[in-house]
């Protein structure tokens, strides 16, 4: 709360002393006497820089800090057989206090609660006001400490590119950031797992069933639960597949007509068409293969006499080649248009037609950008989600026939951590070790492309 | 010089006739390779036809839906007993019974429980609410006898589409004989009218398909998009700029290009599950709120923003850098001045773009509980709502015959703003974008 109602007084503090800054210089300089370093508004700029950002930092750092010194000095409310209680037990006596202190009530609560929630409206009153103080007495602090410091000879112009240089650092390395809060957060969920459920056995393992504790306790789940992705490893292994053999031959002569045959017309048309491919939402492919594709596929095995489960690995897989024909073509397209022409003139000039050049000529020097074009579709099939939640069904069968209904990584994650969830259980826990493998999947698949594009790609300038 | 079998050399005559022999056989095998890849554009193509008709098929009858049009007398005392038009009175008033009778005498009167049970359940059973706010909106017309439009129940609606047949048996169907010969009497005293919908976009989510709409979706998407626009531009443009202009060539820079693309690479449902294990696990956030939502799709979105704001940086040509330099700008101000304002429309390009994938994207925003049944419209980026394509998800999944026509309207509003989108940044591109 105190956050963004502090927010817009810090920079009105800003603001002023930018003007204060940006006065002062400009009266020196209408005065004419002593040269100035840099421009009036230079010096405006680094005594508001100078009053806000340490000021914000700071704030955010505040009030980011003082839930967590408030939780811990909820300890002392607890009674004892919550302190010893497990994670879930001191949990549900956090909500129970957090509950009043937003004024919902239900029913009569113990008088610890009643105490705990007042001393933390206390609290909060108390941070509230120190918060606001603090900021706002840095602010006006640093502000005056800058516009002191400023005089003719001070390098105001290179203090505010400094501030600006690692302002841009801080940015880019957000990129750094996430993707070690990603490996690491679910990285620490994993080792949680494991800690549970041996690792060999959710490698190696050959039955997905996981159950809630909860309902393994009470008796209603009907077996014990087991962890083995080797289902859903051959779940996802046979979609891709079937995406693959839809994707790669229609994208590949897609790519080989529109570079090397079609007119300059045709390209602009066709082009833009299969792009949209890609931009069609996930969900609107989900959409369309449950309630076209797979009845279509179902009925078609009817007519044939052949059984087809109704969420068949076939329909999600050939709804999901649909979505990446356009990632195969447009990158198989630019390492087609980047063979020289002089290799083409050459194989020409020996007598070959067109197509004999594309087979014997452009497309075997093209061949480690078009290797590595497919890599990165199989690593989008892996990854892709929404057509295998809506399309795909939950069975976890371990089958290799694209017409049984088979379950994915992605789509067994979506299942298990949409709606809610206990964090402690095993069954939450194993979406964070389904996601580990779907990481390292992906990364690996998208190294190993790089890697083929460097070593094997033809210099040819 | 082609050589023989046995080695030696063909006369120049021999070898033309080989070739020329040979000629038809390549021929053909030229067309045929050509016509492989004109078929595989047509498959391609023809999967497109395929699903936008598919959508547009069941969406645009979905943007329509039946009302009936009935004589309702706007009674004073009954619809608002405490006599001051305010919500709590209106919702405790009678509004029920106005809309019962005068559906009744629309009927004619039909006596008996059973004929009455069957009268009632043509009509949604929002009627009552959509009389009250119709009175709150016309306060002049109180205690006259006015036409009102109420929507028809879902099954009723399916009936008049033609999907539940007058063939199939009574037990088998969903509605029985007595509603389908009210309808008919409705129908004869054309009374029914078949309308564009005005629940699709001012109602919110429903487990009823008639009074379903989109706007608190809608509502909640915009939040979402805009913390996300608010987070990733400038973000990824100040990444662009660092690493295009000032990065000096060393291991961090590699470093933070490698993480970049490895961004890239990684599953959008896995930027959920991060957003989840961080955001609302570890800091204790609120689950399905957009300011979550908007801060993961922020992440998922940046390396697209990054990689087309450094093109944008790199198409600027490097005599405009030098002339600014030379005429003694600093570093910074070459940037600031010179080169971020010609890059910035490529750069718009890119984030318009990055924007609409953010829009379509569903998977992260299940991973942080943005799935939640939300009746009411978000107010602000801390409370809890849904975003339109996990509406559609949502949607899907309902059993109901007319929820797949919804659904399809939905996906044509997703559609539409995903083009008018991408219409826009390449409308961008041509129009402000310089050519050196």
């Amino acid at each position: 709360m105190s956050l963004t109602s502090l927010i817009l007084p810090l920079l009105i503090i800003g603001a002023i002393y930018f003007y204060l800054g940006q006065h002062w210089g400009r009266r020196q300089w209408a005065l004419g006497s002593v040269k100035l370093h840099s421009l009036p508004r230079y010096y405006g700029f680094w005594t508001g820089l100078v009053a806000t950002v340490p000021a914000l930092l700071l704030l955010i750092f505040l009030s980011l800090g003082d839930d967590f010194l408030f939780k811990s000095m909820l300890k002392q409310f607890y009674p004892s057989d919550v302190l010893d209680g497990d994670v879930v037990v001191r949990a549900i006596a956090f909500t129970k206090v957090m509950n009043l202190v937003e004024g919902v009530r239900f029913g009569v609560q113990e008088p610890w609660v009643e105490a705990a929630a007042s001393a933390w409206i206390g609290w909060q009153k108390v941070a509230d006001l120190v918060i606001a103080s603090v900021t706002i007495g840095c602010s006006l602090v640093a502000g005056i400490f800058a516009y002191r410091q400023i005089s003719p000879t001070f390098r105001a112009r290179n203090g505010v590119e400094r501030i600006i240089l690692w302002a841009l650092i801080a940015c880019s390395s957000i990129a750094i950031f996430t993707t070690i809060g990603i490996v690491l957060s679910v990285l620490f969920e994993s080792i949680r797992f494991f800690k549970l459920i041996p690792i060999q056995d959710f490698i190696f393992g050959v039955e997905w069933n996981p159950q809630f504790e909860g309902a393994e306790r009470a008796g209603s789940g009907g077996g014990t639960a087991t962890y083995g992705m080797l289902p859903m490893f051959a779940g996802t292994f046979l979609i891709s597949a079937v995406a693959i053999t839809v994707a790669v031959p229609i994208g590949l002569f897609s790519a080989i007509y529109l570079a090397e045959y079609a007119s300059l017309k045709t390209r602009s048309v066709v082009k833009p068409l299969l792009e949209v491919l890609a931009g069609v939402p996930t969900v609107v492919y989900g959409f369309f293969a449950a309630l076209t594709v797979a009845p279509f596929v179902r009925s078609v095995g009817a007519s044939l006499g052949i059984e087809v489960a109704s969420e068949s690995a076939l329909a999600a897989g050939l709804v999901m080649g649909i979505m990446i024909i356009p990632f195969v073509s447009s990158l198989s397209d630019d390492v087609i248009n980047a063979v020289p022409q002089s290799l083409r003139d050459a194989a020409y000039g020996l007598g070959s037609t067109k197509s004999e050049a594309i087979r014997q000529v452009v497309l075997p020097a093209a061949l480690p950008g078009i290797v590595a074009a497919i890599i990165l579709a199989v690593s989008r099939a892996i990854g892709e989600t929404m057509i295998v939640v809506m399309a795909a069904g939950l069975a976890a069968n371990l089958s290799f026939n694209p017409l049984d209904a088979v379950t994915t990584v992605t789509s067994q994650i979506v299942t298990i951590l949409s709606g809610d969830q206990e964090f402690e259980s095993a069954k939450t826990l194993s979406a964070f070790a389904l996601a580990l493998v779907l990481i390292v999947v992906t990364l690996a698949l998208n190294f190993f492309a790089l890697q083929i594009v460097k070593r094997y790609r033809e210099q040819y300038d | 010089m082609t050589r023989s079998t046995d080695g030696g050399l063909l006369s120049s005559q021999e070898a033309a006739e080989r070739v020329a022999a040979s000629l038809k056989k390549r021929g053909r095998s030229e067309r045929r390779f050509q016509y492989l890849g004109i078929a595989a554009i047509t498959c391609s193509i023809l999967f497109l036809v395929l699903l936008f008709t598919g959508i547009f098929s069941k969406g645009i009858p979905g943007m329509f839906q039946h009302y009936v049009t009935l004589e309702v007398f706007l009674d004073k005392n009954r619809m608002d007993p405490q006599g001051d038009m305010s919500p709590d009175s209106l919702y405790t008033g009678d509004a029920r019974g106005l809309v019962n009778e005068s559906l009744m005498s629309a009927l004619g009167n039909p006596e008996g429980r059973k004929a009455k049970r069957a009268a009632r359940s043509i009509l949604s059973s929002s009627s009552p609410s959509r009389l009250a706010e119709f009175a709150v909106k016309h306060p002049e017309l109180i205690g006259q006898k006015v036409a009102v439009k109420f929507a028809v129940d879902d099954d009723i609606d399916s009936f008049m589409r033609g999907f539940i047949s007058r063939e199939t048996p009574e037990s088998d169907r969903r509605i029985n004989n007595q509603i389908i010969e009210f309808v008919d009497r409705l129908n004869q005293a054309s009374l029914i009218s078949y309308e564009f919908s005005d629940y699709l976009f001012s109602g919110s989510a429903s487990r009823d398909a008639e009074i379903a709409g989109i706007k608190g979706a809608l509502i909640g998407s915009i939040w979402t998009l805009g913390v996300c626009l608010l987070i990733a531009f400038p973000l990824g443009v100040a990444t662009a700029v660092y690493l295009e202009e000032i990065a000096p060539k060393n291991r961090v820079t590699e470093i933070i290009e490698i993480n970049i693309n490895n961004l890239a690479a990684v599953p959008s449902v896995v930027f959920g599950i991060m957003g989840l294990a961080i955001f609302i696990i570890a800091f204790g956030m609120p689950r399905s709120i957009p300011l979550v939502g908007g801060i993961v799709l922020a992440l998922m979105t940046l390396p697209t923003i990054i990689i087309s704001s450094r093109a944008a940086i790199r198409a600027v040509p490097p005599s405009i850098r030098d002339a600014a330099l030379g005429v003694g700008a600093s570093k910074m101000q070459t940037i600031l001045h010179h080169v971020i304002p010609p890059a910035l429309p490529g750069m718009l390009t890119g984030t318009i773009i990055g924007m609409a994938q953010a829009l379509g994207e569903t998977a992260p925003l299940l991973m942080i509980g943005m799935v939640a049944f939300i009746v009411d419209v978000p107010g602000g980026v801390t409370e809890p709502a849904t975003a339109l394509p996990v509406q559609i998800f949502m949607w899907a999944d309902f059993a109901e015959r007319m929820f797949i026509q919804k659904t399809s309207a939905a996906i044509i509003v997703l559609l539409a703003f995903l083009i008018t989108m991408n219409a826009g940044a390449i409308i961008l591109r041509k129009k402000l974008e310089r050519r050196w």
